[in-house]
């Protein structure tokens, strides 16, 4: 949905099951074939409009219109379809895949650092107003983006910030989510004893979170980078808000504005094939990272579910 | 607005060690609030600045001659008998009730079956069903809106070859309807992971007991299973009513593709959008958002305070 991206979270598979052993009555007769039929049938519910994007890309409109739309017919137009979107309007489509790169890898760095000290600072300090700082920052996660999205935008305005890069950038590092994560997350996997030592050592508080504490969130802060990634990346609200110029404009706004041409210019009929393979094109990124980077946002997930 | 109990469950910080001195312990607030500053600096310039501003905002009323003029509560009392703003609060009720369980009833059940582990191929299940959430809502959208069309969408061309009249998804009284769909679609994956995340943590021992004592599956899965991961669950839901009364993507792209069918008004959140980027009624749209804000803290908090309830009389019948 919008962006306050409650909907971030935390690592499944190696912290999520502490305590729990290997099952010892686990073998093959436990499986059920009519589980598994069941199950991959649901599947298709939510691969089938997926596919059927992929299957989309290779036809031109005629094909569009005129063969069936779950399988490959008509001309294969992908190459076509490719260079009519990349070459739309000077290759602004380049822009926005760049602008969106831009937005959501800064602003996620940069949220997942100050959530990541802010949580550290909460699981493993005792200091006064602690208690009270984080309740208002778990309240935080209930405020609507919405009661925040107009004065933000006057703010800006004000400040002459709307229009730039940072009308999406500053906004999107807030995640209190992600503080609440790295929270939980820093309590189990910064052992108090291992930061002792490193006192006795001498160290200094700074030198412990950077070397050591950093370096054992490492999953918490992919995690979070990932969530708060696809926040941005997602959003649409705010940068359709913020943002006047077509060159600024992330994926999702310069998407939906292809999309309007399309069906208000009505003879223009070929750009829904434009606006299908730029759909196609501006989800393969996310997917990818979150095939790669699965066995880290599972694990992230358990923890804050876990412990919530 | 108000703090979550389902999120504050959290355990105490060991107490620091007795034998520091108290230097030593000033310097360690020092660098805990300097961990934590640039955080609320954000925090500050971000929410809470823009949140009282907005506050603000909404007492004033702009008037052709004068300009920005006081107007105490009028906004919200205009608010509270527009009958488009509680119209769209009705519909995104209707939304809370009927797609919200839909949605994670159907994640729950996943992850029971998961979790159970009778399955072939339960990893690459897991991934499929999760995958629609790193779609973005605007892409969501716009694909589910040509798949709903009339004319090369594959619903109509299959129910054409089979006879039926084309059907129409998108007019003024489906469209509601088509939005649960795709909101279902792009969120029982997500849900589904935070459940399946918290039934694996739930130690083996727990429920193998009563596994060998012959309790059946479902057995096992609606008295064990689940009331051990209600934390989990009722995050989902506090989620599921902060995502729900915030939808944008998606009635606005639906606008783009069948103009008719979605009003203006049609989901408070984008009503609000409307009121204050098409009307350019600021201060009416800053009431309109406030009002919102305090719909979703009031709903969050009701749903936690049912669940407690029903926790202690649980615990006060065993």
């Amino acid at each position: 949905m919008t962006s306050i991206d409650a909907r971030a979270a935390v690592p499944v598979e190696e912290v999520a099951a502490p305590g729990r052993r290997p099952r010892a009555y686990d073998p093959q007769r436990r499986r059920s074939v009519l589980l598994t039929v069941l199950l991959w049938i649901c599947v298709l519910y939510f691969v089938l409009p997926l596919w059927w994007l992929v299957v989309s890309t290779t036809k031109d409109n005629s094909g569009l219109f005129s063969t069936f739309g779950l399988w490959f017919g008509g001309n294969f137009a992908l190459i076509e379809n490719l260079q009519t979107l990349f070459t739309l309007r000077d290759g602004i489509f380049l822009r926005w895949i760049a602008n969106t790169i831009l937005y959501s890898v800064v602003s996620a760095l940069g949220a997942t650092v100050l959530s990541a000290m802010a949580g550290y600072a909460f699981a493993k300090y005792d200091f006064p107003g602690r208690k009270a700082l984080f309740s208002i920052t778990l309240g935080a996660i209930m405020i609507p983006l919405t009661a925040l999205a107009l004065p933000t935008y006057l703010l800006f305005a004000s400040a002459g910030l709307t229009d730039t890069p940072w009308a999406i950038i500053i906004p999107s590092l807030v995640n209190p989510f992600g503080v609440y994560l790295m929270r939980v997350y820093a309590t189990d996997a910064v052992p108090d004893s291992i930061i002792e030592a490193a006192r006795v050592d001498g160290a200094g508080e700074n030198r412990i979170f950077w070397g050591v504490g950093m370096r054992l969130l490492g999953p918490g802060l992919v995690t979070v980078f990932l969530f708060s990634l696809v926040g941005t990346w997602n959003n649409y609200f705010l940068p359709l808000i913020m943002l006047n110029t077509s060159d600024l404009y992330p994926l999702t706004v310069g998407l939906a504005q292809i999309q309007s041409a399309a069906t208000a210019g009505g003879g223009s009929q070929a750009l829904f094939s434009t606006v299908i393979t730029g759909s196609f094109v501006s989800i393969i990124p996310l997917i990818v990272a979150f095939l790669f980077l699965q066995r880290y946002w599972q694990s992230g997930l358990a923890t804050g579910s876990v412990k919530g | 607005m108000t703090s979550a109990p389902a999120l504050t469950a959290e355990r105490a910080t060991v107490p620091p060690p007795k034998h520091h001195t108290s230097t030593a312990r000033r310097r360690q607030n020092r660098a805990a609030y300097l961990f934590i500053l640039p955080f609320f600096v954000v925090f500050i310039a971000m929410l809470v600045v823009p949140l009282a501003y907005s506050g603000y905002l909404s007492l004033f009323e702009s008037r052709l001659i004068g300009g920005q003029v006081f107007a105490g509560l009028a906004n919200y009392a205009r608010a509270l008998t527009d009958p488009a703003f509680l119209g769209s609060l009705g519909r995104a009720g209707l939304f809370f009730v009927i797609q919200v369980p839909i949605m994670l009833g159907l994640s729950l059940l996943f992850a029971l079956a998961l979790d159970s582990n009778r399955a072939r191929g339960s990893k690459a299940i897991r991934l499929l069903i999760f995958m629609p959430y790193a779609v973005p809502a605007v892409v969501a959208t716009l694909m589910w809106g040509y798949l709903y069309g009339p004319d090369f969408g594959p619903i109509a061309q299959v129910v054409r070859a089979l006879g039926g009249a084309t059907p129409e998804f998108l007019t003024r009284e489906s469209i509601l309807g088509a939005m649960m769909n795709i909101v279902t679609w792009e969120f029982v994956g997500y849900n589904m992971i935070i459940m399946y995340a918290a039934l694996r943590s739930i130690p083996a021992e727990l429920y193998e007991a009563a596994e060998i004592d012959g309790a059946g599956q479902f057995r096992v899965a609606w008295s064990v299973k689940i009331p051990s991961i209600r934390p989990a669950i009722l995050l989902t839901v506090i989620f599921s009513i902060i995502g729900t009364f915030q939808l944008f993507a998606e009635p606005s792209l639906l606008n783009t593709i069948a103009g008719d069918a979605v009003s203006n008004s049609i989901l408070p959140n984008y009503y609000a959008y409307n009121v204050a980027f098409l009307n350019q009624e600021l201060n009416y749209a800053a009431a309109l958002a406030f009002l919102l804000g305090i719909v979703i803290a009031v709903t969050s908090y009701v749903v936690q305070l049912s669940t407690e309830r029903r926790e202690r009389k649980e615990r006060a019948d065993s």
